[in-house]
């Protein structure tokens, strides 16, 4: 009996479309949300995550209705985030269909956010983005989708967020986003050794050794990827099979 | 056959309807004692704090409707939180009594394991399921909680290990509960509902 590692896709949401840029700059369409859903929700995706990257210049409608045809097309489950600053924001994202809300700047500016949730929604509801940059040993947690430096360190934060409230932790390297380098795997295990909650890491994958060496070396409990996925280079059943091959427990679906 | 959706207002309702809509159940969100009543059988949907359950239940008179229902033996599913709810208190709320249809303690999971256990984890079987039946031991389940309800009683048909072997299906006569979500756990858990759908006919 083993608590599986897991493969999640992540939609990056503009304007009602899939889209993917590159190191959190340039986009490109890859897609509409609910046919991709669907394709994941097959192919043995273990949970999906729906971002808005465009929270901070537009209106919330058709992010929520996003939501709304992504979750019709799931079995498994799903976290929203991007752009959500109130309780209120999270119940409207949770009753659109998500079961977790994923903050990151709010939380930043406003850590009370955080309990506020985890005591409405339960802990489990709650995961805390954090995007990073590498600063000499230490990395730096940025907000407003990359564009803003804190000046705090990424650890000490995950490990506040989580006495807050944080039931997880998703950590996406800057750096690495878009980039096809690999996860950022000093990273992801510095941080899932720090805090008693589920790590997902984000950033940089590229192959299936990616994913094997960030269940392995990097600790993750999770891995969280876009493009490769988007461009069906990978199914993610294959991918599976690859990490059930090298001892790395997954979900094989049937 | 009417099933009700007990809603207290909380909780990811949508997921739970969708899914068993998907089998062709025929159900109704039930915020109301009367509705409670009328209903057939029961689902204890429940994601959130032990505490704010309990209390919704009572905000909306359902408590007395649904002891009512348990005791003219109705079939029930509890899914998550609406499991943990069915025992008698829970270290996630103590001064917040629960409905102790089981008379155990929910407890938290320990710190030394990850907590939230949040994930697909696989089943060890106890006894026979009626719940569980036609799916492999080695399936996965998604579960997302902080406290659980102890695996020793006989009801306890299945259990899972994270921190401490904790209940991960009970039944007992007519009732049932799950600690993971079935409506989260793909094809796997649409067959648990099926089960539940199979049982209640």
């Amino acid at each position: 009996m083993t608590l599986a590692h897991r493969i999640i896709p992540c939609l990056d949401v503009d304007a009602g479309r899939v889209v993917k840029g590159i190191e959190f700059e340039g986009l490109r369409d890859m897609g509409d949300p609910a046919e991709l859903a669907a394709r994941y929700n097959c192919e043995g995706a273990d949970e999906l995550v729906v971002l808005d990257i465009s929270a901070a210049h537009q209106g919330r409608s058709t992010f929520l209705e996003a939501i709304r045809r992504v979750a019709e097309q799931l079995n498994i489950p799903l976290t929203a985030g991007g752009g959500i600053r109130t309780m209120e924001e999270g119940r409207a994202v949770l009753r659109a269909g998500a079961d977790k809300v994923a903050v990151n700047t709010a939380a930043v500016k406003h850590p009370a956010l955080l309990f506020q949730l985890a005591q409405q929604f339960g802990a489990q509801a709650v995961v805390l983005s954090i995007d990073v940059k590498r600063k000499g040993n230490s990395w730096e947690p940025y907000t407003r989708g990359g564009r803003d430096a804190t000046g705090m360190d990424a650890a000490e934060w995950a490990a506040e967020a989580v006495s807050r409230g944080a039931g997880e932790i998703l950590l996406t390297s800057i750096d690495r986003d878009g980039t096809c380098s690999g996860f950022d795997c000093e990273l992801t295990a510095k941080i899932a050794s720090t805090v008693p909650v589920p790590v997902i890491a984000s950033g940089g994958a590229s192959t299936f050794d990616d994913f094997l060496a960030v269940f392995t070396d990097g600790r993750a409990d999770a891995a969280l990827a876009a493009s490769i996925f988007h461009t069906s280079t990978h199914s993610i059943g294959v991918l599976k099979t690859f990490l059930a091959e090298r001892e790395v427990a997954v979900r094989l679906s049937r | 056959m009417k099933i009700a959706i007990v809603d207290y207002g909380a909780g990811n309702l949508p997921s739970v309807e969708r899914a068993l809509t998907k089998l062709g159940a025929d159900i109704e969100r039930a915020a109301e004692p009367d509705q409670v009543a009328s209903a057939q059988a029961i689902v204890l949907p429940g994601v959130g704090h032990f505490g704010a359950f309990v209390e919704g239940l009572r905000e909306r008179s359902l408590t007395a409707s649904l002891r009512a229902a348990f005791d003219s033996g109705k079939p029930v599913l509890g899914i998550c939180l609406g499991l943990q709810a069915m025992f008698t208190k829970s270290e996630e709320a103590p001064g917040q009594p629960g409905l102790a249809l089981f008379p155990e303690e929910v407890r938290a999971l320990p710190t030394t394991v990850k907590s939230p256990h949040i994930g697909w984890n696989q089943l060890r079987r106890l006894h026979q399921s009626k719940l569980l039946r036609g799916l492999p031991e080695d399936a996965y389940f998604y579960f997302a909680h902080s406290y659980a309800a102890p695996a020793f009683a006989e009801y306890a048909v299945a259990a899972c290990d994270h921190g401490f072997p904790f209940a991960a299906v009970i039944e007992r006569d007519n009732l049932a509960g799950v600690q993971f979500h079935p409506e989260k756990s793909g094809e796997t858990g649409a067959q648990v509902l099926r089960n539940f759908l199979e049982w209640i006919l």
